[in-house]
């Protein structure tokens, strides 16, 4: 078993695959799927950032996708001898919207998967979906309603990490719906352990996401979307 | 446009860091997917992607595995980087330029 192990995966860490789904764990027609929705969606956010995209968000959307592959690379420890890192898609999408976001976690889960075989190319979409779509509409979204009430710094740091850990969790549950949608895992194991798991990684999402919006709004707090503030193209509604 | 360069300076900076420093400070331990994976047996169905270029975030021919895991990470924060700003500043010379208005 381990030596079976070793020879899967040559040389896993450091960086291993966080939610980064290897070809193998899903079947073909869930493959497809994710293909086509992540295709579907991604032509959408094209369009829309077309429309608007905010001027600002141009070097934020550089940065954002440096440094969400960076801190990608950092897996933190959590309890038993498991690692998390960060995903980031709560992250881009509370500064760059949940368009600006997927293209950005485009750029970050692709490039995983082509340049450093992070992720497998056959289900890239499905990475695309879970990692970069999933968790943008879930940052942006919850941002966007818990925005009205958190026009100081602490309760908006707090929804960021709410967002954030929401985001994870979800991703960790659309995961555990395509391995036992594939005969990987049955669901009523495969689906409590990822989300058992993810809640603890959930928590170091939580607080990255959190810091690093709190040092944006300390050094450029024009680029925090404020409730009296709001970016028009920032957030293509 | 300062304000964008120094953004961009800082923001790649502060990356840079986080990516060389991954080499000496990432867990190696297996990761959520990797150990629900490993506990529950379906470690084994994982498929080689059958090429590589980094593989692994690793330089081929770097014998020191820290430092082919930093160069990897400096390789990749400039590539998804461009990347990244490329397609935004693409979307944002094709979004709206109101007549009479600065471009981006």
């Amino acid at each position: 078993m381990i030596l079976s192990v070793a020879v899967a995966l040559p040389t896993s860490p450091p960086g291993g695959p966080g939610l980064h789904i290897p070809d193998g764990f899903l079947s073909t027609p869930i493959a497809i799927s994710g293909w086509v929705v992540t295709i579907a969606v991604l032509a959408l956010a094209v369009r829309m950032t077309n429309r608007s995209l905010d001027e600002r968000a141009v070097p934020l959307m550089g940065v954002m996708a440096a440094f969400i592959f960076a801190a990608q690379m950092m897996n933190f420890p959590v309890a038993g001898g498991t690692s998390g890192h960060l995903l980031g898609g709560a992250l881009a999408a509370i500064l760059l919207g949940p368009w600006a976001a997927i293209i950005v976690m485009t750029a970050v889960v692709g490039l995983q998967a082509v340049l450093f075989q992070d992720g497998g190319m056959a289900v890239m979409g499905v990475n695309i979906f879970n990692m970069g779509i999933l968790t943008a509409f879930i940052g942006a979204g919850l941002y966007a309603v818990a925005k009205p009430f958190a026009r100081s710094t602490a309760p908006m740091l707090v929804v960021a990490f709410v967002a954030a850990w929401l985001s994870v969790e979800a991703s960790a549950v659309a995961t555990a719906l395509q391995l036992a949608a594939s005969d990987t895992s049955p669901l009523d194991v495969v689906l409590p352990a990822m989300v058992g798991v993810h809640a603890l990684i959930g928590i170091g999402e939580g607080l990255i996401t959190a810091a690093a919006i709190g040092f944006v709004g300390a050094t450029r707090p024009d680029l925090i979307p404020r409730a009296a503030t709001v970016p028009e193209g920032a957030h293509g509604t | 446009m300062g304000r964008n360069r120094s953004l961009l300076i800082a923001g790649l900076a502060i990356a840079l860091v986080v990516a060389v420093s991954s080499a000496w400070l990432a867990s190696g331990d297996p990761d959520g997917l990797e150990r629900v994976a490993e506990d529950h047996e379906f470690i084994d169905l994982a498929q080689d992607p059958g090429y590589e270029v980094l593989s692994d975030y690793t330089i081929p021919g770097v014998e020191d595995e820290r430092l082919s895991t930093a160069l990897a990470g400096i390789i990749g924060v400039a590539v998804v980087g461009a990347l990244s700003l490329g397609a935004g500043m693409l979307l944002r010379r094709r979004s709206a330029t109101p007549p009479g208005t600065r471009r981006g």
